[in-house]
């Protein structure tokens, strides 16, 4: 877990502790102080990202103890893989106690697939994969339907569906507050109606870590561990603990075009190149994945961890930019999400 | 965790450097503290420059900002020129934008060098101190808004109360909009003066006060050369400084359990987060409500053995001795295990639009456990004074302290001492709303009279009348005598004497004569008490003198309802 750097010693160690120096590591120019009460005994402080771990831990515990159906909404992403790190250290050495559901609108990039069906495999999950084969039957497309009405049917119908279905009443998301206006309203256990729905307006009291997991038949509750972490923290922990993550997060040459100031990956043969557009290869990575004609690319060069480390302390615009989804209209993710959507 | 055989790309590749560089990130702490103020308080003014000045912004949420600023999307943002409406963003539903209010918590997040720091933007209204609450309850830290032209008014007292009552450890009072008083050091001290009034009043712990102005940024992040009367800490550097919950630590061990784990036959795990203290290999614990003791054999954190871990660690014990325990049990060091009681004195913080009902039930959870309560109003409170007042109910925003009645023991520590053990709600078990927020004040007085008589059942239902309303109904609290003589004859006649005399001077007893709850009873009945006596192997009915008066169905869900239609026949046989 804290692979072999003996990074082991971020817990308290009574028996160590005695014999161990601390190093004050210096982060700025400013001079090494000496120890102060404050930091007398760093190690018996929790970092914050390790508060964290506790916290979304905590949290998984809570809604499998609560409720009978649980289930995990695996979006392949980053925060996805973060998200199936935490549950297995939640439920440790048992496996996970839920399948993980995949809501796939065969639009994802074809990395993102191959990535699932390994990482499925080697940590051997058990993945169900749903598409909503009716829509995709009526020709549902990206580019034939635009983002909005094709996010309603082939996301949000598709997850209600799949999720129905599959009569599970708790589901996982790796949403975090810091990504959007609206998140940052939502509670860490989000009630649904029987329709999935979502009303901002009346969201059940939340205190403490007392959650309330109580529900009726056929409500449901969606469960959101990684509420409390933002963009930085999920890179930092996915570099501390060597999390696997999708290679399109990291910078290659990629063939892509720009359209509307965004630089859309042309993934495969389905994309409809305009009269005068032709791919161009350039070294561009991913902040966020989602499908591959609605996500747009930033250019860079960090081919390593600490380099995306480094460009996200830099950065002065937030990861949704990279997403047209979002940008339809003025609170387009509050209407989502009021009708289902993660 | 995940297979190693999937090699993330650039993991590998650590330098010295970053190795160093991770490291002190490690050593960030995670602060959380709560603005509490009203909306015209700039609380959300605030929070903003702090966000853009601590560059806890990105440029598109900035544009996006400005665009909404331009449009007029806030009533707020009207008339504040050029400037952005920094209120943009935290108020992020449509209605709060369209209303140019608050209504909900919103969760925002920065960080600095020395600090990752969550912040809970919290609605000032009066009918918003649910959510306020809410906000407040994980903080370390309140921000609490005072106008500098108004200084302390009813609103400021009323936030004041609720970082009390939640127990949040430092108060920085923020005197804001200086710049409307010409930045005047003499109104800055006449309001900390009441500040600290305000604060010994109610107990605060520490209070910590700050002349600034939001919309202009002085001694936000850096100080203001407007304030030149001013040396202390801007409002960044206090949130940077102020020390991070540490008691938790040093406080007494305590697990509540939240499930087991058992992948197998050879591993037995009890999962939880630690609420407080430090747990070890080989520490002595014992087991509530059991009162099982064992050592621990390992401490687990994600399916690795460490050799200790300290609250708030998410952990799985594994235990010596095969001992019971299961969800909802606690799990303390044998000396120093936390206080049993199902009568506790407790203060709410009501949430519910329906008013606390007195002759109803609700779910109380308390950390993993959840029992059946009812409530009994002890006082609400004077919203203005905020001094105890008569209350018969508490409706809406009010808060007041009760009688908690639970059906089951909790294993808590009083909220002021240790706020995870300490908290709970309460569900209203027909809707499933979260109907108000509890904070323990200790267990409610001792009764002599309810001490469990030998081989009398311990476990189960109990009595749910109190022994301070017996007292009060019957005005003595009860007394078992034993009376003791060389024969039965002459013990009877003692007794029997003895009862006379009490009964002249008023009080009520009776002679209770052989072993048999009947026998009991019909002592009880005797001395004009309503005597209960359960039985088990029948069919649920309800007879009075062996004669049957009533039956019902007896189910669980029934049991509320019988007792009621019960209870009322019962009256009309005692009053006869």
């Amino acid at each position: 877990m804290f692979g072999p750097r003996g990074l082991g010693g971020l817990y308290p160690s009574r028996v160590r502790h005695a014999r161990r120096t601390f190093v004050i590591v210096n982060t700025d120019s400013a001079p090494a102080r000496a120890p102060t009460p404050n930091v007398r005994d760093p190690d018996r402080r929790l970092s914050h990202l390790r508060a964290l771990e506790a916290e979304s831990i905590q949290i998984f515990r809570e809604v499998v103890a609560e409720l009978e159906r649980p289930v995990m909404l695996y979006s392949i992403g980053k925060d996805s893989s973060v998200l199936v790190h935490l549950a297995q250290k939640a439920f440790a050495p048992a496996p996970l106690p839920f399948p993980l559901l995949h809501i796939d609108t065969t639009w994802k990039f074809r990395a993102m697939i191959e990535f699932r069906d390994r990482f499925a495999k080697d940590n051997a999950l058990d993945l169900r994969v749903h598409t909503n084969h009716a829509a995709l039957a009526e020709g549902a497309s990206p580019f034939a339907w635009g983002s909005n009405k094709y996010t309603q049917v082939m996301k949000t119908h598709a997850l209600l569906e799949a999720l129905r279905a599959g009569g599970y009443d708790a589901a996982f998301g790796g949403a975090r507050r810091d990504e959007e206006r609206s998140r940052a309203k939502e509670r860490v256990l989000s009630f649904r109606d029987r329709h999935g729905q979502w009303d901002p307006k009346n969201q059940r009291p939340e205190l403490w870590n007392v959650f309330n997991g109580k529900i009726r038949k056929g409500e449901s509750i969606r469960a959101f561990p990684l509420s409390n972490w933002t963009e930085l923290d999920i890179w930092q922990y996915i570099w501390l603990e060597e999390i696997p993550i999708v290679p399109l997060y990291f910078a290659a040459p990629r063939p892509v075009v720009e359209r509307d100031g965004a630089l859309l990956m042309v993934d495969d043969e389905r994309f409809p190149l305009e009269r005068g557009e032709t791919p161009r290869t350039e070294m561009v990575r991913f902040r966020t994945l989602g499908c591959y004609p609605l996500t747009g690319a930033t250019r860079s060069t960090a081919t390593t961890l600490p380099e995306i480390v480094r460009e996200m302390i830099a950065a002065t615009s937030s990861e949704r930019q990279g997403r047209l989804i979002d940008q339809d209209e003025e609170a387009s993710m509050e209407a989502k999400k009021r009708e289902g959507y993660f | 965790m995940a297979a190693k055989s999937f090699p993330s790309s650039g993991a590998d590749a650590r330098t010295p450097a970053e190795v160093e560089w991770l490291r002190a990130q490690e050593k960030k702490e995670l602060l959380r503290f709560v603005a509490i103020g009203s909306v015209d308080d700039g609380k959300s003014t605030l929070i903003g420059r702090l966000l853009h000045d601590a560059h806890g912004l990105y440029q598109d949420q900035l544009d996006a900002v400005r665009r909404a600023s331009a449009k007029g999307g806030s009533t707020r943002g009207a008339g504040s020129t050029s400037e952005i409406d920094f209120s943009l963003f935290t108020d992020g539903l449509l209605a709060e934008r369209e209303q140019g209010i608050t209504i909900d918590v919103a969760y925002r997040y920065f960080s600095t060098d020395r600090r990752k720091f969550i912040i809970a933007d919290t609605p000032g209204h009066v009918q918003y101190t649910r959510n306020m609450a809410t906000g407040a309850s994980t903080a370390d830290v309140a921000i609490v808004l005072v106008d500098a032209r108004l200084g302390v008014i009813a609103q400021t007292r009323r936030h004041a109360h609720i970082a009390a009552l939640l127990g949040i450890p430092h108060v920085i009072a923020c005197v804001n909009k200086m710049d409307l008083v010409d930045f005047d050091r003499a109104r800055f001290d006449a309001i900390v003066g009441d500040l600290r009034a305000l604060a010994s009043r109610l107990g605060l712990e520490a209070l910590h006060p700050l002349p600034v102005s939001a919309l202009a940024g002085d001694n936000v992040v850096a100080p203001s050369a407007r304030t030149p009367w001013w040396s202390g800490k801007t409002l960044l550097e206090l949130l940077e400084t102020l020390p991070v919950a540490h008691r938790d630590r040093a406080a007494p061990f305590r697990l509540p359990v939240q499930l087991v784990l058992r992948p197998g036959l050879d591993y037995r795990g009890f999962a939880g987060q630690i609420a407080a203290g430090t747990i070890a290999r080989g520490d002595e614990i014992v087991a509530l409500p059991s009162g099982k003791r064992t050592r621990v054999a390992g401490v687990d954190v994600g399916g690795r053995e460490v050799d200790s871990a300290s609250a708030p660690a998410s952990v799985a014990l594994r235990l010596a001795d095969e001992i019971d325990v299961s969800r909802g049990d606690m799990l303390a060091h044998v000396d120093d295990a936390p206080r049993a009681a199902s009568e506790l004195e407790a203060d709410l913080v009501w949430m519910s639009e329906r008013a606390l009902d007195g002759d109803r039930t609700y779910l109380l959870k308390h950390t993993t456990r959840t029992v059946r309560a009812s409530l009994e109003v002890i006082h609400g409170t004077d919203p203005e004074t905020l001094a105890p007042a008569r209350a018969g109910t508490l409706s809406l925003n009010d808060i007041g302290r009760v009688r908690v009645s639970c059906r089951a023991p909790l294993f808590f520590d009083p909220y002021r001492t240790n706020r995870a053990t300490g908290a709970f709600i309460l569900i209203d078990s027909v809707t499933n709303d979260t109907v108000a927020a509890g904070m323990i004040a200790d267990a409610a007085r001792a009764r002599p009279a309810e001490a469990p008589e030998p081989g009398a059942p311990t476990t189960g239902a109990r009595t749910q009348v109190g022994a301070a309303e017996r007292r009060e109904r019957l005005g003595q609290t009860g007394v078992l005598a034993g009376v003791l003589a060389p024969s039965l004859e002459v013990a009877r006649d003692l007794a029997f004497a003895i009862e006379r005399e009490l009964f002249d001077r008023g009080r009520v007893a009776t002679v209770i004569e052989g072993a048999s709850p009947e026998a009991a009873g019909a002592a009880c009945a005797r001395a004009g008490v309503i005597a209960l006596v359960p039985t088990a192997g029948a069919a649920p009915a309800l007879t009075v003198d062996g004669a049957v008066v009533a039956s019902g169905d007896g189910g669980v869900e029934a049991v509320e309802a019988t007792a009621r239609r019960w209870a009322t026949l019962l009256t009309d046989r005692a009053l006869r």
